[in-house]
């Protein structure tokens, strides 16, 4: 869409140097950010909030490479380390202080694995951020196409148990007026989509059912309008979820930042 | 010392030698893990352990059963202290020793009694609960026949020990009304004065009979039982708190970076680097439980087979083979057999066996690394961090992963990104 083309201001770490100034934060995009065509918007999504709050942010563009998180989680050390290695060298030889990322798996691995390979960043969530610039006044929040309607929560385990975040999400939700409501599995008891531990890029071993459709049912089962979310990954399993039971018509899955930018009108 | 209390001492030294030489067999069991630190921020660990394991602030998160763990837990503490009082009369002929605490000692003897009362009906509840509801997450797979027999004989010895204590008692409060000398006015006893009335009907030297032998029963139940701990799940009533205390103080989501890796990925990115002398790279991952760490090993040990692991686990909850519970009960057997061939044939007997004799590639490839399992236990075991190990070996050591995850480490090592696309097509998103 070329209207959207000329709202959104991306500049890479590159063309911010090259003018001679430095970005406050960098926006770490994630390869689901930058690759996949359902996270991309949810990409798009926080670079309209940050440019709408005139947030000075960069991307690393084509330098940003795999956290290695999959490879990680799947056992092969070696490749993560690699890619540590190298994305380490790339974030320091750019002096990179804060990093916001809008995929809890890179949130994970660049906040808690980096730093004993010689990574030290304060890493945040996107929800982190947004929620922090709600309280700091910069973001003014309405409840606009979201007052009054009905909003679960899907706690993604790397940022909730895997790093104790279970409140800026909510609160942000809880600031659109909306109603939240929450699954029985929520917050520290919160149930896997099914995507993490590497799981996603590979079929499920011999099972009675999917994860994301045991996932699925239990968010239907409060009846909620959306499914919110803060993880690429997560969206994609609870949306094939919503599919499965032929319910994407009524029921939105939708990122936190998604439902921020749309109730800006942004 | 009369020739009863020789034979309580003779009981007392032979139940205390038992139980030190076992538990000296499981710290040097435990020990065969890999060093791993866990004594650093000793007061957050002082603070986890009081709040995790004395308070018992994570059972209550299932609250019908941690209600009832919270009642038998506290009448294991707290009427204990009964134990000292029956070792010195046993040691020294004397009856009610403490007595001359005169209202406390009341006070004491009450409290203790209405906790065994309150033990005895969890532990008939708990046994509801597992043989008659058949709650579900007692009846996975990996609950074969002796687990089950385990966890019904731990609750029948409870309840055993309970009904002694409360018998003797009654016993005991029947002399003291009829003024058999030895048996001194002493004690309170708000439960056992139920079964008074009937007792009082009965002769002196028959309930002498039943006061002397619930006391002995009392006593060599509870150090038979002290010596059944290492061969029984129970073993948590004592693991629970170091095993609290050690626990991973760092986020959950944060896995261990290998150092030997490190090491070897330095080298590669810089041929000038020099390599540490301490340098031992040793296997990558977990084959066996010496590859594991010692907290992975005293973890096994801690785990009382609760399922809470399992049952928020959403591979087992979805059907799949893998069952966080039966990677620890698998470690500890597997563990348990490695000490028994280090006790037969010494410290390099290899039987050919490992932990993948137990468990198997399908289990630990199920994993989604959510922790909710690590979340679950109320004693903070990991079984997260065993799945990983194992699955490090696989990968690492086997070359042996799905052909999907195959294609996904060279997309990352190739283009940098799990799927197959072109880097510089990274930033395309922005003009899209």
């Amino acid at each position: 869409m070329s209207s959207e083309k000329a709202t959104l201001k991306v500049p890479t770490i590159g063309e911010y140097l090259a003018n001679g100034e430095s970005p406050e934060i960098l926006f770490w995009v994630g390869c689901a950010g930058s690759f996949d065509d359902r996270a991309k918007k949810i990409t798009k999504a926080v670079v309209k909030i940050l440019n709408h709050v005139g947030v000075k942010f960069a991307v690393l563009g084509t330098e940003e490479s795999c956290t290695g998180d999959p490879a990680k989680r799947a056992g092969n050390e070696f490749l993560f380390q690699m890619q540590a290695m190298n994305n380490i060298s790339i974030l320091n030889g750019y002096d990179i202080k804060k990093i916001v990322t809008a995929c809890p798996h890179c949130f994970n691995t660049l906040k808690n694995e980096y730093p004993d390979l010689g990574g030290n960043y304060e890493v945040i969530h996107h929800t982190q951020l947004i929620q922090n610039l709600i309280d700091t006044g910069k973001l003014k929040v309405e409840g606009g196409t979201f007052k009054g309607k009905k909003i679960t929560f899907h706690d993604p385990c790397y940022l909730g148990r895997g790093n104790d975040e279970y409140e800026a999400p909510r609160i942000i939700i809880e600031k659109l007026d909306a109603e939240l409501v929450e699954m029985k599995r929520c917050k520290t008891n919160g149930l896997c989509c099914g995507a993490g531990g590497a799981q996603m890029f590979k079929e499920a071993e011999k099972g009675k059912k999917e994860i994301n459709i045991e996932r699925t049912e239990e968010a239907l089962s409060i009846n909620p309008q959306v499914i919110a979310t803060g993880c690429p990954f997560c969206n994609t399993m609870m949306t094939d979820g919503v599919k499965n039971f032929n319910k994407e018509h009524v029921i939105k899955v939708m990122d936190v930042a998604e439902l921020i930018a749309q109730a800006n009108d942004l | 010392m009369g020739f009863s209390n020789l034979i309580f001492l003779l009981f007392l030294a032979f139940a205390i030698f038992l139980f030190s030489k076992n538990i000296k067999k499981l710290i040097r069991n435990i020990r065969l893990g890999r060093d791993i630190n866990r004594s650093d921020n000793k007061s957050e660990r002082l603070s986890i352990m009081t709040r995790v394991a004395l308070g018992q602030s994570k059972i209550m998160a299932k609250p019908v059963a941690g209600f009832l763990h919270v009642i038998v837990y506290l009448g294991f503490i707290i009427i204990n202290i009964e134990v000292i009082e029956i070792i010195i009369d046993g040691l020294f002929g004397t009856h009610r020793i403490l007595s001359f605490l005169g209202s406390f000692y009341n006070f004491l003897i009450g409290s203790f009694e209405i906790l065994a009362m309150s033990v005895l009906v969890a532990c008939i509840v708990f046994l509801i609960r597992r043989n008659i509801i058949r709650i579900p997450r007692f009846f996975n797979p990996e609950i074969t026949k002796w687990p089950k027999t385990d966890a019904n004989l731990i609750l029948i010895i409870e309840i055993l020990l309970m009904s002694a204590f409360l018998l003797m008692n009654a016993a005991d409060s029947a002399l003291q009304n009829k003024e058999v000398s030895h048996y001194i006015k002493a004690g309170a006893f708000p439960v056992s004065s139920f079964l008074v009335n009937i007792f009082n009907n009965y002769s002196v030297n028959f309930l002498i009979f039943i006061e002397r032998s619930t006391w002995w029963f009392h006593i060599i139940g509870i150090l038979a039982f002290l010596n059944y701990l290492p061969y029984s799940k129970h073993l948590h009533i004592i693991l629970a708190f170091p095993n609290v205390f050690f626990s991973n103080l760092n986020p959950k989501g944060q896995f261990s970076n290998m150092e030997s890796v490190t090491n070897e990925v330095k080298l590669m990115f810089d041929p000038n680097a020099v390599p540490p002398t301490n340098l031992n790279p040793g296997k990558f991952g977990a084959k066996d439980v010496s590859d594991l760490s010692w907290k992975n090993l005293m973890d096994a040990y801690s785990c009382t087979e609760c399922g809470r692991c399992t049952s928020e686990c959403p591979a087992n909850i979805t059907g799949k083979l893998l069952s966080p519970r039966k990677i620890m009960m698998d470690t500890r057997d597997r563990l348990e057999e490695v000490g028994k061939n280090i006790d037969k044939n010494g410290l390099d007997f290899d039987d050919g066996k490992s932990l993948f004799s137990y468990i198997s590639q399908e289990e630990i490839l199920a994993c989604t690394s959510c922790n909710a399992c690590v979340q679950a236990c109320p004693v903070n075991i990991d079984p997260l961090s065993i799945i990983m190990e194992l699955r490090r070996y696989k990968i690492m050591e086997e070359s042996s992963a799905p052909s999907e995850w195959n294609n996904v480490f060279s997309n990352i090592e190739n283009n940098g990104a799990p799927w197959q696309f072109s880097p510089s097509d990274r930033l395309n998103w922005r003009d899209e």
